[in-house]
C-alpha cells in the first residue's frame, strides 16, 4: 500500500496556498475600469518605454524585406500583414483627426483584454491540468481494449492518475459556468452585443448558444467520469475475483471500447467548445486531433514521471526499465505524432491563405511567435533528440527532463491556444499565470497521489499480470 | 586445414536461447546460428555487439534530408522560380513550408533504402545468391547450432549438447 509523505502532501497545499494567493493577486491587480487603463498607458508612455505593439515591430520587418533580401513583389502577393487600419485600432501609429477615436477605442481593447488575462490565465491551467489524466484515461483503455501485456503493472498508477478528471472537469465547469454568466468575456460569442453586429457568428447560435453549450460540457465530463468511474471499479472488483475468473476483466474490455468510442467524438466535439470557440470565427478540421494529440502525449508523460518518482521512493518494485523504455518510446512516438497534426493544420493554412482561415495564425506569428515556434522546439526537436537513443530512454533522469521539457511545452501549446483570442497582444507571463499553474499543480499533486493509497500498487488477477512483470525489452 | 564443427538442431526458440547460455557458460565457442525467425534476445545471449546500422541509418537521414533542401532549392528557387501561393518567390526560407513533405519523405526514402543496402552489403548478400544454411528445415521450423569443436572431446561435446536440449546432432568434418 501507497501512503502520501507527509513532505509530498506538505508541498502540495504549499502550490495550492501560494498558487492561489497568486490568484487572487492576479485578480486583485486586474484593472477595474478604463480609467486606470489609461493612467498605465499614460504612465508607460511617460517613462519612455516603447510598448511592444505589432505594429511597430512590423515597420522594421517591412524594411527587412525590401532591403535585406531582393524581393521582386509577385503580382499575386496577397497581404496577410496587418494593414494600416488594423494597427491604427491596435494603437500604434496614432495621428489625424481620428486619433482621438481610435485611442479610445484601443484603450477600450486593452480594458478588456487586461480584464480577461487572470481568467484566461486560470483556464489554460485548469485546463491543461484535466487534460492530462483524460489523456492517461485513453491511454488505460487503450490498455484493456488492445488487451495489452506489458503494461497492467502500471494499471494503478494510472487509475490514480485519473482520479484528477473528476475534480478537473468540475472546475472546467463552473469556470464555463462563471464564463456563460458574464463574470469574464473569455468566449465573445456569449455576449449578446457582439452576436449581433456578427452574422458569421449568428449562423453558429443554433450550436453556440449558453445552454447547450452548458449541456454538451456536462455531457462530456459526466460521462467521461462515468466510464472512468466503472473501469476503475471492475478493476478493483478484478482483484478480489477467484483465479481464472475473467468476468470483470472481460467487462472492462468491452467497456474501454466503449469509451474509446464515446471519447473521440466528444473529445473532438469538446475542443471545438472549449478551445475553438474562443475564436468563433475560425475554424480547422483536425482541431480535435491536435489537441488530442496534446492531451494523450501529457498524459503518458505523466505516467513516466509519476512512476518514476514513485520508484525512486522504494515502490513499483515490480517495474522495471523496460516499462519506462516503453512509456519513453510512446513519449516519443506521440510527440512526432503532435508535430505532424501542428504542422499538417498550419501547412494548409499557410499555404491557402484564406483571410478567414489564415487570420489565426497570423495573431499567433505576429504577437506570440516565440511560444508559437519555441514550443514546436520544446515538444518536437527536444524529445527527438533526447529520447532518439534507444539506450536514453531506459535511463530515468533523461525521461524525466525531456518528460518536463514535454509538459512545459504542451502548457505553452495550449497557452498559444487561448491566449490570442482572449487577450490578444497584451499577454505576458506573470502572476496570474504562474500562479494559475502552481495551485493547479498542487491540487494536481495532491488528488492523484491520494487516490493511490487506497488501493495497492499493483493489480491481482490481471490476466497478463505475469507477462507484464517478467516484460522484458 | 581441418575444422570440425557440430550442428545442434532444437525445435524451440525458448530451448535454444537456454542452450545458448550453457554453451556460452561451459565456454564452448559458437559459430552461426540459424533459425526460422528472428529469436528475441537471441544477441545478447549469443553476446553479438550491438548493430550499428541505426547510426548509418541516422546519417542516411540527414544525408536525405540536405538533398531535399538542396533539391527544393535548386528546382523550385534558383532555377525556376515558383509562385507558391502568392508567396514571396527568390526566397527559400519564406517558402519553406511547403517543402517539409518533400524534406520529410525524402529523409525517410534515404534512411530506409540506404540502410536496407548497407544491410545487405555486410551481410554479404546479393540477389540470386544462394542459400548458405546447412539444413533446410532451418527455413521452416527448426533451429541449428554450429558448435566449433577446436581442441574439445567430441564425445564430451556432444553428451552436453544433447543434455542441453537438441533433438538432433551431426558432426561435420571439413577437410
Amino acid at each position: 500500500m501507497y501512503t502520501l509523505s507527509n513532505k509530498l502532501k506538505l508541498f502540495s497545499i504549499i502550490l495550492m496556498v501560494v498558487g492561489l494567493i497568486g490568484v487572487a493577486v492576479g485578480f486583485i491587480l486586474a484593472p477595474a475600469n478604463i480609467q486606470e487603463v489609461e493612467e498605465m498607458v499614460a504612465n508607460q508612455e511617460a517613462h519612455g518605454e516603447s510598448h511592444a505593439l505589432p505594429g511597430e515591430t512590423k515597420t522594421e520587418n517591412d524594411g527587412e524585406d525590401a532591403n535585406g533580401l531582393e524581393v521582386v513583389p509577385s503580382e499575386h502577393e496577397i497581404h496577410t500583414e496587418r494593414v494600416d487600419d488594423e494597427r491604427a485600432v491596435l494603437g500604434a501609429d496614432v495621428n489625424g483627426d481620428e486619433a482621438e477615436a481610435h485611442d479610445n477605442e484601443h484603450i477600450e481593447h486593452l480594458f478588456h483584454q487586461l480584464q480577461n488575462k487572470p481568467w484566461a490565465a486560470l483556464y489554460v491551467a485548469a485546463f491543461f491540468f484535466f487534460m492530462i489524466p483524460l489523456g492517461v484515461l485513453v491511454f488505460y483503455a487503450i490498455q484493456y481494449a488492445a488487451q495489452a501485456g506489458w503494461s497492467p503493472v502500471l494499471f494503478r498508477v494510472m487509475e490514480g492518475i485519473t482520479g484528477y478528471l473528476l475534480p478537473g472537469g468540475i472546475i472546467i465547469f463552473i469556470l464555463l459556468v462563471l464564463s456563460s454568466l458574464h463574470l469574464n468575456h473569455l468566449f465573445i460569442w456569449m455576449d449578446p452585443e457582439v452576436v449581433e453586429h456578427d452574422p458569421i457568428i449568428q449562423n453558429k447560435t443554433s450550436f453556440l448558444n449558453v445552454p447547450f453549450f452548458l449541456i454538451r460540457a456536462a455531457i462530456y465530463i459526466g460521462g467521461w467520469a462515468l466510464f472512468r468511474h466503472f473501469l476503475v471499479k471492475n478493476s478493483h472488483s478484478l482483484d478480489e475475483a477467484e483465479p481464472n475468473d475473467l468476468f470483470y476483466f472481460k467487462k472492462n474490455f468491452k467497456l474501454a471500447a466503449g469509451f474509446l468510442v464515446f471519447f473521440i467524438v466528444t473529445e473532438s466535439m469538446m475542443s471545438w467548445d472549449w478551445i475553438m470557440s474562443l475564436d468563433p470565427h475560425w475554424f480547422s478540421t483536425l482541431f480535435g486531433w491536435y489537441v488530442f494529440a496534446s492531451m494523450f502525449v501529457s498524459g503518458i508523460t505523466m505516467i513516466a514521471l509519476v512512476t518514476i518518482y514513485l520508484k525512486s521512493r522504494g515502490y513499483l518494485l515490480f517495474v522495471n526499465n523496460s516499462h519506462i523504455h516503453d512509456l519513453a518510446k510512446f513519449m516519443f512516438g506521440i510527440s512526432i505524432f503532435w508535430t505532424y497534426l501542428w504542422f499538417s493544420q498550419f501547412m494548409l493554412i499557410w499555404y491557402s491563405n484564406i483571410p478567414e482561415e489564415v487570420t489565426y495564425f497570423v495573431t499567433r506569428i505576429e504577437d506570440y511567435g516565440i511560444l508559437f515556434f519555441g514550443m514546436v522546439v520544446l515538444n518536437f526537436l527536444f524529445p527527438v533528440l533526447l529520447l532518439m537513443n534507444s539506450d536514453f530512454k531506459r535511463v530515468n533522469w533523461f525521461v524525466v527532463m525531456t518528460g518536463i521539457v514535454i509538459l512545459f511545452g504542451h502548457y505553452i501549446d495550449i497557452y498559444v491556444m487561448v491566449m490570442p483570442a482572449t487577450v490578444g497582444e497584451s499577454w505576458f507571463i506573470g502572476i496570474p499565470e504562474i500562479s494559475s499553474l502552481l495551485f493547479f499543480a498542487g491540487l494536481f499533486i495532491f488528488v492523484i497521489f491520494s487516490s493511490m493509497t487506497k488501493v495497492p500498487l499493483l493489480v491481482k488477477r490481471n490476466p497478463y499480470l505475469k507477462e507484464s512483470e517478467h516484460f522484458h525489452y | 586445414m581441418a575444422s570440425k564443427v557440430i550442428h545442434a538442431l532444437y525445435t524451440d526458440d525458448d530451448l535454444l536461447l537456454q542452450a545458448v547460455r550453457q554453451v556460452k557458460e561451459a565456454r564452448y565457442h559458437i559459430g552461426e546460428i540459424y533459425t526460422p525467425f528472428p529469436v528475441h534476445g537471441l544477441d545478447k545471449a549469443m553476446g553479438l555487439e550491438p548493430t550499428r546500422l541505426a547510426i548509418t541509418s541516422f546519417i542516411y537521414g540527414v544525408i536525405g534530408f540536405c538533398v531535399a533542401v538542396v533539391m527544393m532549392n535548386y528546382m523550385m528557387i534558383e532555377d525556376w522560380p515558383m509562385d507558391i501561393g502568392g508567396k514571396p518567390s527568390f526566397s527559400f526560407i519564406q517558402n519553406m513550408p511547403s517543402f517539409v513533405p518533400i524534406m520529410f519523405e525524402l529523409t525517410v526514402f534515404f534512411a530506409a533504402h540506404l540502410m536496407v543496402i548497407t544491410f545487405y552489403l555486410r551481410s554479404k548478400l546479393w540477389p540470386f545468391k544462394l542459400a548458405e544454411n546447412p539444413d533446410i528445415r532451418t527455413t521452416d521450423d527448426h533451429f541449428l547450432m554450429e558448435v566449433e569443436v577446436a581442441n574439445h572431446n567430441t564425445d564430451d561435446l556432444t553428451k552436453f549438447l544433447y543434455d542441453t536440449g537438441a533433438s538432433e546432432i551431426k558432426l561435420i568434418d571439413n577437410k
